[in-house]
């Protein structure tokens, strides 16, 4: 008897033995976990879960593993923060802001991986990889340090400085690729055929994946095991959009809520939002973007793998897809850090400006029960910032010196 | 002869074979010759319209053919031709 109970095809339903793959072979449509929900609703309880470690692990009997791998990272069970005054700013009174930037190396990544080492070494493997815009990398990159397992991480060569210096320090292996992130994530999907390695997003994606339910399930509880009426997801693949959708689902599913009809809205930067952009057309193609430009470095996925899931998702929900410049991007950096202290990078900056264009646009109602996901740490994305903030004042250590300009620094404001 | 690199998932197919030397001018054409020599390519890689399955990418020298001429990209006899299944990454 156990949870997991085989790999099913997202497309033509086929069922696969547990194992390292993630498409099906006849359709090539993406594998998901099947559970044996009865199994697992036997085995939960809200008590169970509140009594479980400060961690994702507290929900493990609702993840594809047998156990964690290793408990002792605090990974997850993150803060979920009433946002009073950014909500004052876009007219919501019941506005949260769940705050995934303080995992172990800064982004929510850490919960996907968490679960990926988890599984790949159950599966006996001992080199852990990904192919990354950026966090990504640096979540594989500890994790496998501590597993002691052997790290390689591929990365677009133009991705910002912080975001190599995060993965190199844990000593990973980092490969820098020429091209797109789609250009390098076809060529790990061949690396990982011909490598007895798991590779994150490949062929341990279908556990992997699995790790970002979490974020709906502490989000549930956290609010005192009740659903929020609206959420806003960054999409780059569409995985943890969908996935938070499972996530909340399933806790119908288990029998630890009663009912749930959460609106999920997704957030994308207009130099690389297919699934926007396939969203305003009312279409259910995405058309790939071959070359992506925006600040929003790791949301820049050309062809994203759940995009045709995440407008079905948008659509039964009745979510709003849209996308923001890359000038509304830096303005939600700065407005969030103002407003609520939380220095998010670019993805969350997206988010943060997505929520501010569907408030104005009355697309989320002021008395709705919302939750924005803030998913990565600012300091991983600073040039994004370069030129935009400056020193107020620079002076001569005296207290005449620090008089004088502070006068003049008002005089000028009062003009 | 351009080079074709099959995924795991098809190398079934070809009984074990990861990489094949195949003729043809076009993607279409490579298609059709993979076809006669491993029946069962076609209907993987191909909707039911008979263009390339939104779940498969085809890459001639890294480059994904919708961002080329699709089934009409030229292929030359030093291309390298990747099969890569989509529903990765993220």
């Amino acid at each position: 008897m156990s949870k997991l109970i085989a790999l099913k095809c997202k497309e033509c339903g086929r069922e696969f033995e547990v194992g390292a793959l993630h498409v099906c072979e006849f359709c090539f449509g993406p594998l998901e976990a099947a559970y044996d929900y009865d199994f697992i609703r036997s085995r939960v309880s809200r008590q169970k879960i509140e009594h479980g470690p400060r961690s994702l692990w507290r929900y493990v009997d609702l993840l594809p593993v047998e156990r964690g791998l290793d408990p002792d990272f605090p990974v997850g069970f993150t803060p979920l923060q009433r946002a009073t005054r950014l909500g004052d700013e876009l007219g919501l009174d019941r506005l949260y802001l769940k705050n995934d930037s303080v995992n172990p190396t800064f982004s929510f990544k850490d919960r996907v991986v968490a679960v990926a080492v988890s599984k790949a070494h159950e599966l006996g493997y001992d080199t852990f990889a990904c192919a990354s815009t950026g966090n990504l990398a640096s979540a594989v990159a500890a994790a496998g340090a501590r597993a002691g397992m052997d790290t390689f991480v591929f990365l677009p060569s133009d991705v910002e400085a912080g975001k190599i210096v995060n993965a190199a320090i844990y000593g990973a292996n980092i490969v820098a690729i020429d091209g797109t992130y789609d250009q390098l994530n076809r060529l790990c999907s061949e690396i990982a055929d011909e490598r007895e390695w798991a590779f994150c997003n490949i062929n341990v994606r279908p556990y992997y994946s699995e790790g970002s339910k979490t974020l709906a399930f502490e989000t549930v509880e956290q609010l005192g095991w009740r659903t929020p009426d609206h959420v806003v997801v960054p999409i780059a693949s569409g995985s943890l959009y969908t996935k938070i959708t499972k996530g909340f689902r399933e806790l119908v599913e288990v029998g630890l809520i009663d009912s749930q009809s959460v609106r999920i809205s997704g957030a994308q930067a207009d130099g690389c939002g297919p699934v926007a952009e396939a969203y305003e057309r009312e279409s259910d193609l995405v058309r790939p973007v071959q070359q992506p430009e925006t600040v929003a470095k790791s949301l820049a996925i050309g062809n994203p793998a759940d995009g045709r899931y995440s407008l079905a998702i948008a659509r039964e929900t009745d979510g709003t897809i849209a996308s923001v410049s890359d000038e509304e991007i830096v303005e939600g950096i700065k407005l969030l850090a103002s407003t609520e202290g939380i220095f998010t990078e670019t993805a969350g900056g997206v988010t943060v400006a997505v929520l501010k264009k569907l408030a104005e646009a009355g697309r989320i109602s002021e008395d709705e029960l919302t939750v924005a996901y803030i998913t990565g740490n600012g300091l991983k994305t600073q040039e994004a910032l370069d030129g935009k903030l400056s020193v107020s004042m620079t002076i001569k250590p005296t207290y005449t010196a620090f008089e004088r300009a502070f006068e003049n620094q008002r005089e000028l404001a009062l003009v | 002869m351009a080079s074709v690199r099959i995924p795991a998932q098809l190398r079934n197919l070809t009984g074990g074979d990861r990489v094949l030397d195949l003729q043809g001018s076009t993607v279409s054409e490579l298609i059709a010759n993979l076809e006669s020599k491993h029946p069962g390519f076609k209907e993987r890689l191909l909707d039911a319209e008979g263009e390339p399955s939104s779940f498969v990418g085809i890459y001639v020298d890294g480059e994904d053919v919708r961002f080329l001429s699709g089934l009409d990209t030229e292929i030359t006899s030093d291309s390298e031709v990747s099969i890569v299944p989509a529903a990765s990454g993220g």
